[in-house]
């Protein structure tokens, strides 16, 4: 995965120095400048140590909505969507140069509250986690590191939460049995009420169904699709037919570019770029 | 050619032969090793338990000494134990852990956290009067505790606190990623996220590895010789600034110090024996612990 791009470096040196965006296309920016983005990403590189994982990305992702990202393992998809809440801060010796801005804040001054983010920014992991604690404890994990106590508002956060998403009918009488107990998709439901019980504003999931199996990720899927009507989704997927049932936008990855970003139905009829062509026919990947 | 082949094939055959005699004396020679360990061990419990059991009575363990040591019990050695031991919980424990939890989840890894690691590995190695040593120049002179239940506390705890530091690093690196991971995603600070997913999670292991040092650290002679064990006191000690009595070092006495060594070395094995059975019972809650913990993790709370 070592990719070496002087190229692009250059050209990155060239468009930082530029800090008035205004010589490149004018219709474009005041389109942009105009429109309320809930993440924006511009000039994004991102390194693991000395190795470049992200190159030059820029994407701008509407409120509302499913924005899937599709590509090749290793491309940088899971990356990018941790750049979002700043999960690779946790790794050691990666770095970031770009801006990333999420409800108009760029995300990564120095005086950013990262705690606040990732509350306003929700996760769901490839791996369903849920905590070795109850069903309760789990969806109620959030609200009390918060420092809500009252247990009357607990219980009512857990179930909506639950109900949110869609798991409420199958554990409201056992509310107390460990979440590890769950089957594999229901655990990840369980993930994604827990993410819910914090409110948030986006939902990060880095390829949530890619552990489970058909029936529950069918369950999955319809679920993304309700949710999507009051959040942000950003889902980071293996598979394309998923990207396609269920994303209104579609990014593709591939060696840490973003080859094309755009509306899922043109980006699967009739991809600009003959790598998303390539990728998404078959020919790859 | 027909016998050339099967000539080799005969040498074959011969190799594989010596080969599984080879193996056979080398499964005999193993399994020998084992018989000697255990041997060694049945020996030195059978040569304890059939002394030192004649011993035992409810005044044996209930009693001081009495007549210059040579009746009466050992009460006094055993509370005195018992006593230096919390000392040594209360200081090794709380520092051991800090220690390991500040190296685990707080210290950016790289040389320092190596050497710290090196460092805290090396101290397991030193030996135990050296530690006696250090304590009496530090906590008995510098410090001014004096003989003492707290000098003696704390010299047992800085020899276990390697163990603990080292057991307790073990335990909270088994704690999975992913938990960390989905804890951090909920905007959760480090410290939540150590207190609320990752210490629930070690605190069973760090428990097991802090008893095991505990246990030894409970029968040890030399730290304590110099930092406030007793040879003799005639009542209970009533401070941690008072001077103990204590098992080992009462056995050590009686063993060796006595003037009348042949008629006390009945009370010697007794001594022995209730030291023994306290080590064991440390390391049986040690094993019943992981026990619990092994069934926690099974049923997934």
């Amino acid at each position: 995965m070592k990719m070496m791009q002087t190229n692009s470096n250059v050209t990155l040196e060239e468009t930082r120095v530029q800090e008035d965006p205004k010589p490149e296309s004018t219709k474009l920016e005041t389109d942009v400048e105009n429109e309320y983005c809930e993440v924006k990403v511009e000039n994004l590189n991102f390194f693991y140590g000395s190795v470049q994982a992200l190159f030059n990305v820029t994407i701008k992702v509407q409120e509302k909505g499913v924005a899937a990202l599709i590509g090749p393992s290793g491309c940088g998809k899971s990356t990018f969507l941790r750049v979002l809440n700043r999960m690779n801060d946790l790794i050691p010796g990666t770095r970031l140069e770009g801006k990333v801005s999420i409800h108009g804040e760029n995300i990564y001054t120095p005086n950013t509250d990262v705690v606040n983010l990732r509350k306003k920014v929700g996760m769901v992991f490839q791996h369903p986690n849920p905590f070795p604690k109850s069903i309760f404890d789990n969806i109620a994990y959030g609200p009390r590191i918060d420092g809500l106590k009252d247990k009357i508002m607990l219980s009512e956060i857990v179930e909506t939460s639950l109900q949110g998403a869609a798991l409420w009918n199958e554990v409201k009488d056992r509310l107390n049995e460990p979440a590890l107990a769950l089957s594999g998709g229901q655990q990840q439901r369980l993930c994604i009420a827990r993410a819910l019980a914090v409110k948030p504003r986006i939902l990060l999931m880095d390829e949530p169904t890619s552990a489970i199996d058909p029936i529950a990720t069918q369950k999955i899927e319809d679920l993304i699709r309700d949710l999507c009507a009051n959040y942000t989704i950003i889902i980071v997927t293996h598979n394309m037919q998923q990207a396609a049932r269920i994303s209104d936008h579609t990014g593709f990855f591939l060696q840490g570019e973003m080859v094309e970003w755009g509306k899922t139905s043109s980006l699967f009829t009739n991809p600009e770029d003959q790598r998303t062509e390539d990728y998404i026919t078959g020919r790859f990947g | 050619m027909k016998t050339e082949a099967l000539s080799r094939g005969i040498v074959l055959e011969k190799k594989k032969s010596e080969w599984r005699s080879y193996e056979l004396v080398g499964f005999w020679a193993l399994r020998l090793t084992l018989v000697l360990v255990l041997l060694i061990l049945g020996v030195i419990v059978f040569d304890i338990v059939s002394k030192g059991a004649g011993v035992i009575n409810w005044e044996f363990l209930t009693q001081p000494p009495r007549v210059g040591m040579t009746e009466g019990g050992i009460f006094p050695a055993i509370v005195g134990t018992f006593y230096v031991t919390m000392i040594t919980i209360a200081f090794a424990v709380p520092l051991g852990v800090g220690a390991a939890i500040y190296l685990n989840e707080y210290a950016v890894q790289g040389k320092f956290t190596r050497l710290v690691r090196m460092s805290v590995r090396n101290l397991a190695g030193v030996p135990s009067i050296v530690f006696g040593l250090f304590g009496m120049a530090i906590f008995v002179k510098i410090f001014g505790f004096g003989p003492s239940l707290i000098a003696a506390g704390f010299t047992l705890g800085l020899l276990t606190l390697p163990v603990t530091v080292t057991a307790s690093e073990e335990a909270l690196r088994t704690v999975p990623k992913a938990y960390r991971e989905g804890s951090f995603a909920l905007g959760a600070t480090r410290w939540q996220v150590v207190r609320t997913v990752v210490l629930p999670r070690a605190i069973p292991g760090i428990l097991t590895g802090t008893i095991l040092g505990l246990a030894r650290a409970a029968g040890e002679t030399a730290p304590i010789l110099a930092t406030g064990a007793a040879f003799f006191l005639p009542h209970l000690p009533d401070s941690i600034r008072s001077q103990f009595m204590a098992l080992p070092y009462h056995l050590f006495i009686m063993s060796t110090q006595h003037h009348a060594i042949s008629q006390v070395r009945p009370i010697a094995y007794g001594t022995a024996l209730v030291l023994l059975a306290l080590v064991c019972l440390l390391n049986l809650a040690a094993v019943l612990l992981r026990k619990r913990y092994r069934d926690r993790v099974a049923k997934g709370l």
